[in-house]
């Protein structure tokens, strides 16, 4: 009987156990799945050129693969997103966690809420009918679909999870170092922002960290209002495509090279994501050990 | 008594925060009431009741409604197990704070993956195998949402108190009865947030399934339509907006999504309050 019943225990020990590694199969699949997919055309291409080619010019009589101009649409994109977003994102999350009235909080936590909770496409919908042709006429140029208006996008997009984590580090932080600052006889503002915002820092940067995650990864509503050519982004009002949007434009009707390419620019995507968890992970720890 | 330049600072910090929060509280009014305003006059009942039909010469969304609601069946049927072992193994099992701490690396690393990278993972892995259907988006879609029901399970495994396990253990209960009848009851509320969000996540999923579930617009019964080519609200709003320039029923499908997009908050929110609520009488 008790043999019996330890068999039983142990088979359902080792099932919770399989269940438990399913995450880790899944993280080691996608990048097996992506250094397999990603590395020939990168080997066909050669790593310098596919990595710092200035054009890419997939259907052309003589194709060319140099994914640059996504590269670095994808690193301005983001860094403007985050130069808009994470002021705007800050000041909020202070001023709900220290200061908003209970009532004022929960209504506005609840928006900052929705505002994660639209899907990307109905951003996109939002910023094709009303900022393209916004930033079209404000700036008088042909078109609207520019870098200018992925930023805008993104950077609203990156708000909820900028101000959620905000919020949290600051609210962490101990009541009695505001009271000692406070005695001291600085004023709450003081307080706030050169007491609690030091004592939260690795939770604000982890917060900052998660929103370039957030921007860099953002495939549709950027479909929707970057315009798509493959330029370099030489200026805010150029029509540009993102690493994430040069993968989704041209997949479904490529093949051969020029499909493995798409592969390839979505490995060096990973990549960078790899390298932003990292970093994630990093402040998260700091904040734990604080 | 406070000198000028403090002052100064005080008033241009203030209201820095209140245009913030202004900013942020604002463009969130605008979003939701530009897109209700926009979208409900052109929801009709002929729009959610058929399918598109060229002869007709009508949209119908209808085929894309169904698919939605089909594949948050099959992902939740598929992910809710895995998760919920997933989060019981590690908060009931595991020993080894080595294993923990990889498993919970692995689904911090999972929920930081963007979506198009899922899609086209998803594509190599299921839609080559599988052809292009509903089925290949929702075993994407699970990947997806693994992290959020194992991470929201496991928040509320913790707060069953340590007191109900060692009763029912000193009562001769084996390990897997303990967590049967005394564990699982008491995550219920965990369970449930999480899939609250994973269904916002997947209603709110386009980049993923663009590549693993298509765009098909066709009206099929449950497992039928799992074999096929279909898509989702998301999706179709993308096809309609971007490529057909169809911005009256787009914007249809955005109001249709805004307002499910307020009732899961609500739904969120309550569902955090109810179980709190009782957590403290217990």
């Amino acid at each position: 009987m008790k043999t019996k019943n330890n068999l039983f225990e142990n088979f359902v020990h080792g099932v919770f156990l399989i269940l438990g590694l399913i995450t880790v199969g899944c993280v080691l699949l996608i990048s097996i799945y992506l250094i397999v997919s990603g590395i020939p055309a990168i080997r066909e291409i050669g790593l310098i050129e596919f990595l710092f080619g200035t054009e890419w010019a997939s259907t052309a009589a003589e194709p060319k693969y140099g994914i640059l101009p996504f590269i670095l649409t994808s690193v301005y994109g983001t860094g403007g997103a985050i130069l808009i977003g994470v002021p705007v994102g800050f000041l909020t999350a202070v001023y709900l966690a220290k200061i908003a009235p209970k009532r004022v909080k929960q209504v506005i936590e609840q928006a900052v809420s929705l505002l994660a909770g639209i899907p990307s496409v109905v951003y996109g919908l939002v910023g094709m009918m009303v900022l393209v042709p916004g930033v079209r006429k404000l700036f008088n140029i042909p078109d609207g679909a520019s870098l200018l208006s992925a930023i805008i996008v993104l950077a609203v997009m990156i708000l909820p999870s900028i101000i959620k984590m905000s919020i949290t580090a600051l609210e962490a932080v101990p009541k009695e170092y505001e009271d000692a600052s406070l005695a001291l006889g600085a004023t709450p503002e003081e307080t706030y922002f050169r007491v609690s915002v030091p004592a939260a820092k690795s939770g604000i940067a982890a917060a900052v960290v998660m929103g370039v995650g957030r921007a860099i990864g953002e495939a549709m509503a950027v479909m929707m209002v970057a315009g798509n050519a493959p330029n370099m982004p030489d200026s805010l009002f150029q029509s540009v495509r993102f690493l994430t949007t040069a993968v989704a434009s041209e997949m479904s009707y490529s093949s051969g090279l020029q499909k493995q390419a798409l592969f390839s620019i979505a490995l060096v995507l990973f990549l960078f994501i790899m390298l932003i968890n990292a970093a994630l992970n990093f402040f998260l720890k700091g904040e734990k050990k604080s | 008594m406070i000198s000028t330049k403090r002052r100064i600072y005080h008033h241009l910090v203030r209201f820095g925060m209140y245009l913030a929060t202004g900013l942020t509280a604002g463009l969130t009014l605008f979003l939701v009431l530009y897109v209700l305003f926009k979208g409900i006059p052109n929801i009709t009942w002929e729009l959610l009741s058929t399918k598109p039909s060229y002869l007709a010469d009508r949209i119908g969304i209808l085929p894309d409604i169904l698919n939605t609601i089909y594949i948050i069946i099959a992902t939740l049927a598929i992910v809710l197990p895995l998760g919920v072992g997933a989060a019981i193994y590690l908060t009931e099992y595991a020993s080894n704070k080595k294993v923990v701490s990889i498993i919970e690396y692995a689904a911090e690393t999972l929920s930081g993956i963007p979506s198009i990278i899922y899609g086209l993972v998803g594509m190599l892995m299921f839609a080559n195998n599988f052809g292009t259907s509903l089925l290949s988006g929702a075993l994407t879609l699970v990947i997806m949402n693994l992290p959020t029901i194992m991470r929201n399970t496991q928040e509320s495994l913790k707060t069953v108190p340590q007191s109900y396990r060692e009763g029912a253990f000193g009562l001769g209960a084996g390990k897997w009865r303990v967590i049967r009848t005394v564990v699982l009851p008491n995550c219920l509320d965990g369970v449930i947030t999480g899939c609250i969000l994973s269904v916002g996540r997947i209603l709110g999923e386009s980049a993923a399934l663009l590549f693993t579930a298509g765009f098909a617009h066709n009206i099929n019964g449950f497992f039928e339509g799992l074999g096929g080519s279909g898509a989702t609200l998301t999706v179709a709003l993308y096809v309609y907006a971007k490529e057909q320039g169809e911005f009256g029923v787009a914007f249809a499908i955005a109001a249709i999504l805004m307002v499910l997009a307020l009732a899961i908050n609500m739904s969120a929110s309550l569902v955090t309050k109810y179980f709190g609520r009782k957590n403290n009488i217990v």
